[in-house]
């Protein structure tokens, strides 16, 4: 009955985590469940041997955990089963055989249908995105903190409201605004309405990481005598770095697999994206499903590398703003 | 420059931000108002018609399914989708490492687009290659292709995004209970409370914001069960799963209808809306730092 220390994730995972619950900090380190600072080696030894809370083995849940764990895999194991099969093994072997023999030759053809293009197109949408929000939202962030001002107060107010506006249910006038702006069929057609819908998150975010900070700070850099835009580039923008992580892999995420926007807002091959791209090869080559298969397995790698190499990170930018 | 009020920022750091989101964020609600009463086929300009957009709403038998199919679908998710993430939630924040491995497990749908997981779905369900195709011959069943079923087609979308969704309100219930102070299970344990009653007694009122912030994202969320609709069923076989969302796309994406779109648009901002408000309400700023209030 070791005191687990809290594997991979953090404890306090999610933005803001840091501004709570002091007794749930370190990882390891001796720090079993008797964590309170003023307790008696021998209170601390029978907090010891007695079970942490949770620690037993909930057999209901673990059961059900164990369906649960299986209706998770199997759809991945088809998925990559299946894109490293040849076009007779699929027609002629169960959907979750192992495949008789393993071939690249789909990953192949998915890229002879242009899928490196799809892939930069995927790219630059995502950080065209990610550069927009944060380029508009820590200044902001910035202002709503620390401003007294009555116009920015009712600013943010707004962006609160524009949490409650669906995109999808105002994807008409968003049409009429980008072809206006002769925008329609462009990368610059999808990046602008990801930016504004995920705006509001992202401000919410940046502005609870950045309340964190002590007004004394603020303070003693004005006696100092730096000017507003001194504080923020040497104040806030080093300070707001962990809420500006969280930002940046939420909406690029966001933009990653969007598919309301660049569907009615592009149609030319040159502008599609990956999702996108996933669709047109499925009504294209309806029946190369391990075409299909791979180009899903292609398209998804780059954020398998992201939860692989900063997976709290990810599962931060994930929960934005809601992981409290 | 002594006086601290000179050094705080104004309301230009804020006019960009605000500038942006209003023209793409906050104005598209007021056009798609004006939109509702024009004709426009999506070239030219909208032409005023007052209310007819209006009076054909009421007559037209695919917004009235549209709004029960929708509502149906959002309610079977809420109820197949709450209680389990929270469960396997409260379950994945446990110390063990072996619960550490199965929920990093747990979360990699997260890392598949909409797209994605409707195809990859799709393509496990082909009547003819996919699952139901083998259980059916193992189990003598005439039924193979569910997805073109009238009643089985609701219940695959159900489970499909149930299957997407899933680890994301376990994220947050994760969180959420490694917040509930440790103290609160080692009184518990003292009194002799079971691990049933300590759930029910402690975990469950201690994660009753989490409960209504996940919910409320579930309702608001409900639109997005859009994209899956369209790629997995189209809305069929029939109407089966013609969710209003998609009502909307294919009258103003489709047929070109676009003042009528944006009337049933209309409705779906008032529904949308007046849910997410909700989650403004629950999730809400101004209460995240009394979510442990009485502690």
């Amino acid at each position: 009955m070791a005191t687990g220390t809290r594997p991979g994730t953090s404890p306090g995972t999610g933005p803001g985590a840091g501004s709570g619950s002091p007794g749930r900090r370190g990882t390891g380190s001796g720090s079993g469940p008797g964590r309170g600072p003023r307790r008696g080696p021998a209170a601390r030894l029978v907090a010891l041997l007695r079970p942490r809370p949770g620690s037993r083995p909930a057999y209901g849940a673990g059961i059900g955990a164990a369906l649960w764990l299986l209706v998770v895999c199997v759809p991945l194991y088809y998925l990559v089963a299946t894109s490293l099969r040849g076009p007779g093994d699929y027609m002629s072997q169960g959907p979750l055989s192992v495949p008789e023999t393993l071939t690249l030759d789909n990953y192949r053809n998915v890229f002879e249908v242009g899928f490196l293009g799809f892939l930069t197109n995927s790219l630059i949408v995502a950080f065209g995105a990610i550069l927009l929000v944060l380029l508009v939202a820590v200044p902001a962030a910035f202002a709503i903190v620390r401003s007294r001002s009555r116009a920015v107060r009712i600013s943010f107010t707004l962006f609160l409201l524009g949490l409650a506006v669906p995109a999808q249910a105002v994807i008409i006038p968003i049409y009429l605004i980008i072809t206006r702006l002769n925008l329609y069929d462009s990368l610059p057609a999808i990046i602008l309405p990801t930016a504004a819908f995920t705006l509001p998150i992202s401000i919410v975010v940046l502005t609870s990481s950045l309340r964190d900070v002590p007004g004394e700070l603020y303070e003693a850099m004005a006696l100092d005598g730096a000017a507003t835009w001194q504080v923020f580039l040497r104040l806030v923008l080093p300070l707001s770095r962990p809420g500006v992580v969280t930002v940046a892999i939420f909406v690029g995420l966001n933009a990653w697999n969007n598919f309301i926007f660049p569907l009615v807002l592009t149609q030319s091959e040159s502008n599609r994206v990956l999702p996108l791209g996933l669709w047109a090869f499925q009504t294209q080559y309806g029946t190369d499903v391990p075409g299909l298969m791979a180009a899903v397995v292609l398209s998804t790698i780059p954020i398998l590398a992201l939860y692989l190499f900063g997976r709290r990170h990810l599962l931060s930018g994930l929960a934005a703003g809601f992981g409290k | 420059m002594r006086t601290s009020a000179t050094e705080r920022p104004g309301f230009v750091w804020v006019a960009p931000a605000l500038l942006f989101f209003g023209l793409f964020g906050l104005a598209p609600v007021l056009i798609v108002g004006y939109l509702s009463f024009t004709s426009w086929r999506g070239l030219g300009d909208p032409e005023w018609v007052g209310l007819a957009n209006w009076a054909a709403l009421p007559g037209d038998g695919q917004v009235r399914g549209g709004l029960v199919i929708t509502m149906t679908l959002t309610a079977l998710c809420w109820v197949t989708q709450t209680p389990l993430a929270l469960a396997f939630g409260v379950w994945s924040a446990g110390p063990q490492r072996v619960r550490a491995v199965v929920s990093a497990v747990f979360f990699l749908p997260l890392l598949l687009s909409t797209a994605a997981i409707a195809l990859v779905w799709k393509a496990l369900l082909d009547p003819n290659f996919g699952i139901p195709a083998q259980v059916s011959e193992w189990l003598g069943l005439s039924h193979s292709n569910v997805l073109g079923h009238s009643s089985l087609a609701l219940y695959a979308i159900v489970f499909i995004v149930l299957w997407q969704f899933l680890p994301f309100h376990m994220l947050l219930y994760q969180a959420a209970a490694r917040q509930v102070p440790r103290s609160l299970y080692e009184a518990a344990e003292l009194d002799g409370a079971s691990g049933v009653q300590r759930f029910l007694r402690i975990t469950v009122p201690q994660l009753r914001h989490t409960i209504i912030a996940s919910s409320v994202l579930m309702l608001v969320g409900s639109m997005t069960y859009f994209e899956t609709v369209l790629l997995l069923t189209a809305g069929g076989p029939g109407n089966a799963t013609r969710i209003l969302p998609l009502h909307m796309y294919n009258q103003g994406f489709v047929a070109f209808e676009m003042g009528y779109a944006s009337a049933i648009a209309v409705l779906l901002v008032i529904l949308g809306t007046g849910l997410s408000l909700l989650v403004v309400r629950a999730t809400g700023y101004s209460r995240m730092t009394s979510q442990r209030e009485g502690m």
